[in-house]
């Protein structure tokens, strides 16, 4: 019979063992490797503990209060790091969110042509590729140099609040927290923009419909239906400022005594780690790994609290 | 008719601009195209800054010679720039294969299991550590503890230090890219009796190969451009690079080391590898998009 | 011919493939109930019933598609020369080289005509002349004229017609035994349908077909035998239950069916 002749031209009906071996293998291999992702977290959450647990056994709670940072001594405190950590990411925020949001309003709203922002568009996310160790360098030779003078003139006039204490020459909390506001804002703006372009169509209509201004509607429905995902991008960002380290470093001043006043120099706990990790030996890489500890507890919350945000908004849409 | 004429001038429909709404409308829209200024601004200022001063200071030699000792002129960023290819490189060996693999169990063979939404949730925890965090651990793991073959810092600790960074952009932009193909494709070869292992690798792959490739070259991009990862792994050196298990320079460690330098020749290399840095990268993002671009057609 | 219910495990020429008191779910959710069927060999059997019975899912057990399904399950055999396809030991990669599918929408792939072609038997291990067979499956889909010139171009240069016929060429190329068709014409127009049909009347000289359709039209003009399946809603079940109402050939269910149900779908009362 012809069918059965022609049946004989394909060698493989059976599979040879050898191609069922790659097949399992291959299985196995690319769930080991995703299993990686897992054990690349863990690993780095125990490495870092396993370094820091001298410094655990020794301060205690008390290295989170204490502002002492003393390497001669041996006596190690980072609240100085962790003050200026919280301070600089929230300041940094509290002028990057607004104008990242309005930016992205303005980017989904018809303002201008499609063409136009576009290119806005573009633009701002290219500034998110810019490393930041070149925004660093910016900050030291432009940034600071053109702020000192308005910051000075703050101090004149208001002097005598704490915050502005200091007069400002040279690196200090003001030009670390503007070259977070220029890193945030490529993060804020995307993430609010694709939420608001998610937010349906007919709330907008609904709006409009009924008489409200462009503006009232923003305010009142497209904002208000978007807001949860643009909270969880609110909060990525802080994530990932309180974890920048390059420009930071570079123009924060890296002073280790604790200082009330924006703008004498001031740190950071990444900067404290980019710092002084390469000179430090015995106790003092022990409480830096300790420091190294507690960013990671704090960035970890923050992020978790974020993917929260996010899903719930996800769960509202879908 | 009994009906009185309209009146006009309360049921008029043209636009009072004199209105309170009407103005304050005005207000906001002018407020939020400020805001977009300031926002595009300093994207703007810094490229400009970087490229201006970049092209005043480069030379041909600059990018043949090593930099020159303190308080010397002339010299280059040769060393930087081999370095940073090379850490890349190694970073690259790393994370790609793992990140691609780990994206393929994601989105071909997990089937939405419990162990598959922790490696997600994994990932993005992974995607939100800091990054000097990264540079911590390899420090820890791998520089302190001399496991690779007796050396410290290195080019190797360096690569694996990124490598963690970009471990969570490949992953996802796999996992992602894979959804992304039609499911009647994966059925196609299935039912012309292919393995997974064939129909994954010979048919789903090279239809997800854009998406992949963009996640990728991103991932790259913003590697190359990392600092604290580098500063106590692959540490930073003088010397033309001495193999992948020795300390060797690269551009961001550069740019960060000789900042604050008091001396004019060492700012001006700062600038120098911030402008080949920047171009590299904005190059590979424009890339990154023509990829992408390239898929949908 | 007549068919009995009786299940023999005894390899018989005449049958193809039987279904023993199939069940199929997914997750808790009862699709088909209590499957028992005898798909004869060498002829074309067609499956009919309003959508959502469980046609496709009944169909893609033949070939274990639904394997990709994380929460499908069967109970019950399906049985292929003596073998019941769901035993652990079965390979469903190798069941695909035996039985093969041709889908709802084309789906060629991303690669030229001849590699689409091409691609399928040298999985099978093809070792015979690849250029013969390309042409040769090509010819027999029904697809030769519209292809001979632009064997080098992607599959997707075709239209969505001669792309289904390009799939039944890949599908005939690696020479299967039985080849299931879940509604290959609903996604085209009636042009390329009624050479998709055609087609089937060439195939069905060789192979063993059934096939999916919604067309009654169709089931008539193609089928040698029909399956009609229906759905009820169980008490307590969280959604219809499918289940088949009556096999026979096509000719006595569509003229005198045996079910007042298969009655009332084939003179289109309802569904
Ligand atoms: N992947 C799946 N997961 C869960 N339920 C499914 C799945 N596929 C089909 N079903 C359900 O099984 C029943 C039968 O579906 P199907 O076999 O596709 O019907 P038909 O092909 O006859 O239209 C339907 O109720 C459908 O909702
Ligand atoms: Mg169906």
């Amino acid at each position: 019979m012809e069918a059965t002749r022609r049946d004989l031209l394909y060698t493989l009906r059976h599979r040879p063992a050898s191609d069922k071996l790659v097949d399992n293998g291959f299985r196995s291999l690319v769930t080991a490797l995703a299993a990686l992702v897992g054990i690349v977290l863990l690993a780095i959450f125990l490495v870092v503990f396993w370094e820091a647990r001298e410094a655990i056994h020794l301060f205690g709670l008390n290295f989170i209060t204490s502002t002492t940072w003393n390497p001669v001594e041996e006596k190690f405190g980072a609240f100085t790091a962790i003050y200026g950590t919280i301070l600089t990411s929230v300041l940094a925020l509290l002028l990057a969110v607004p104008l990242g949001v309005g930016t992205a309003i303005f980017l989904t709203e018809n303002f201008i042509h499609q063409k136009y922002r576009t290119i806005i568009s573009n633009m701002v996310e290219l500034l998110a590729a810019i490393p930041s160790v070149v925004l660093g360098l910016w900050a030291i030779f432009v940034l600071e140099p053109t702020i000192r003078p308005v910051l000075n003139v703050i101090h004149n006039k208001l002097g005598f609040i704490p915050i502005f204490s200091t007069p400002a020459n040279g690196p200090g909390f003001m030009p670390a927290v503007l070259i977070l506001v220029v890193m945030l804002l490529p993060i804020i703006t995307a993430i609010s923009r694709d939420c608001l372009n998610q937010v349906p169509p007919d709330l907008r209509q609904a709006a409009y419909g009924i008489g409200a201004t462009r503006w009232t509607s923003i305010f009142q429905v497209i904002l208000p239906a978007a807001i949860s995902g643009i909270i969880g991008g609110i909060m990525l960002a802080l994530g990932r400022a309180m974890g920048e380290t390059m420009a930071v470093t570079m123009i924060i001043g890296n002073s280790t005594s604790f200082n009330l006043s924006w703008f004498a120099p001031g740190n950071t706990i990444a900067a404290l780690l980019a710092n002084q990790f390469g000179e430090a030996d015995g106790i003092q890489v022990s409480a830096l790994m300790y420091a190294a500890l507690v960013l990671m507890i704090i960035t970890f919350i923050v992020n978790v609290l974020a993917q929260w945000i996010v899903k719930r908004l996800s769960l509202k849409y879908d | 008719m009994t009906f009185s004429s309209p009146n006009f001038s309360t049921t008029s429909l043209h636009r009072k601009p004199g209105l309170l709404r009407n103005r304050a409308n005005a207000a906001m829209t002018a407020v939020a195209a400020t805001f977009a200024t300031i926002a595009v601004l300093p994207l703007i200022f810094v490229i400009a800054y970087v490229l201006i001063k970049g092209i005043t200071v480069l030379s041909p030699s600059i990018f043949f010679e090593l930099p020159p000792p303190p308080g010397l002129d002339g010299g280059g960023i040769g060393n930087a720039l081999i370095g940073t290819l090379v850490v890349t490189l190694i970073s690259c060996v790393f994370a790609v294969p793992v990140g691609v693999g780990g994206g393929i169990y994601l989105a071909e063979f997990s089937q939405g299991n419990k162990f598959a939404e922790f490696v997600r949730f994994g990932t993005n925890v992974l995607a939100g550590v800091p990054s000097i965090i990264a540079g911590v651990f390899i420090y820890g793991l791998v520089v302190s503890t001399r496991v690779l073959f007796g050396n410290s810092y290195s080019a190797v600790a360096g690569g694996l230090a990124l490598a963690v960074l970009m471990l969570p952009t490949i992953i996802k932009t796999t996992d992602e890219g894979l959804k992304l193909v039609p499911q009647e494709l994966r059925w196609g070869a299935l039912g012309v009796g292919a393995s997974t292992f064939v129909t994954t690798m010979k048919v789903v792959l090279p239809a997800a190969v854009a998406p992949i490739a963009t996640g990728v070259v991103l991932a790259i991009a913003r590697s190359a451009g990392e600092t604290a990862p580098l500063i106590f792994t692959a540490l930073f050196s003088p010397f033309w690079p001495e193999g992948i298990f020795k300390p060797l320079a690269t551009m961001s460690v550069l740019i960060f080391n000789f900042a604050i330098m008091p001396y004019e020749a060492q700012i001006t290399l700062a600038w120098a590898a911030s402008f080949v840095l920047v171009v590299m990268i904005l190059g590979m993002n424009i890339f990154a998009r023509w990829i992408s671009g390239f898929a949908q057609r | 011919m007549s068919f009995t219910t009786h299940i023999t495990d005894v390899p018989n020429d005449q049958v193809a493939i039987t279904c023993d008191n199939v069940t199929i779910s997914y997750g808790s959710f009862e699709a088909v109930k209590s499957v028992f069927l005898e798909v004869p060999r060498g002829k074309v059997t067609a499956f009919i019933g309003p959508s959502g019975c469980g046609k496709s899912t009944v169909l893609r057990c033949f070939n274990r598609m639904n394997d990709l399904i994380p929460s499908f399950s069967l109970k019950g055999r399906i049985i292929y020369e003596g073998q019941d396809l769901y035993e652990p030991k079965v390979d469903p990669v190798e069941v695909r080289r035996r039985i093969g599918m041709v889908f709802q929408r084309p789906n060629p792939f991303p690669k030229s005509i001849y590699e689409n072609i091409a691609f399928g038997a040298r999985i099978n291990g093809y070792t015979g002349d690849m250029d013969e067979l390309v042409e040769r499956s090509l010819r027999r889909a029904a697809v030769w004229d519209e292809c001979k010139d632009k064997l080098q171009e992607s599959g997707y240069s075709l239209s969505g017609g001669q792309q289904q016929r390009l799939c039944i060429a890949r599908t005939i190329a690696t020479q299967p035994d039985v080849i299931l068709m879940d509604e290959p014409c609903s996604a085209l127009d009636p042009i390329s349908t009624l050479k998709v049909e055609e087609t089937m009347h060439e195939l069905k000289k060789e192979f063993t077909i059934v096939i999916v359709t919604h067309n009654m039209q169709q089931a008539v003009r193609v089928s040698d035998m029909t399956a009609f399946y229906n759905a009820v809603a169980v008490e307590g079940g969280s959604g219809k239950v499918g289940y088949l109402v009556e096999f026979d050939e096509t000719a006595n269910i569509f003229n005198n069916p045996k079910q007042q149900s298969t009655q009332e779908y084939v003179s289109g009362r309802f569904g």
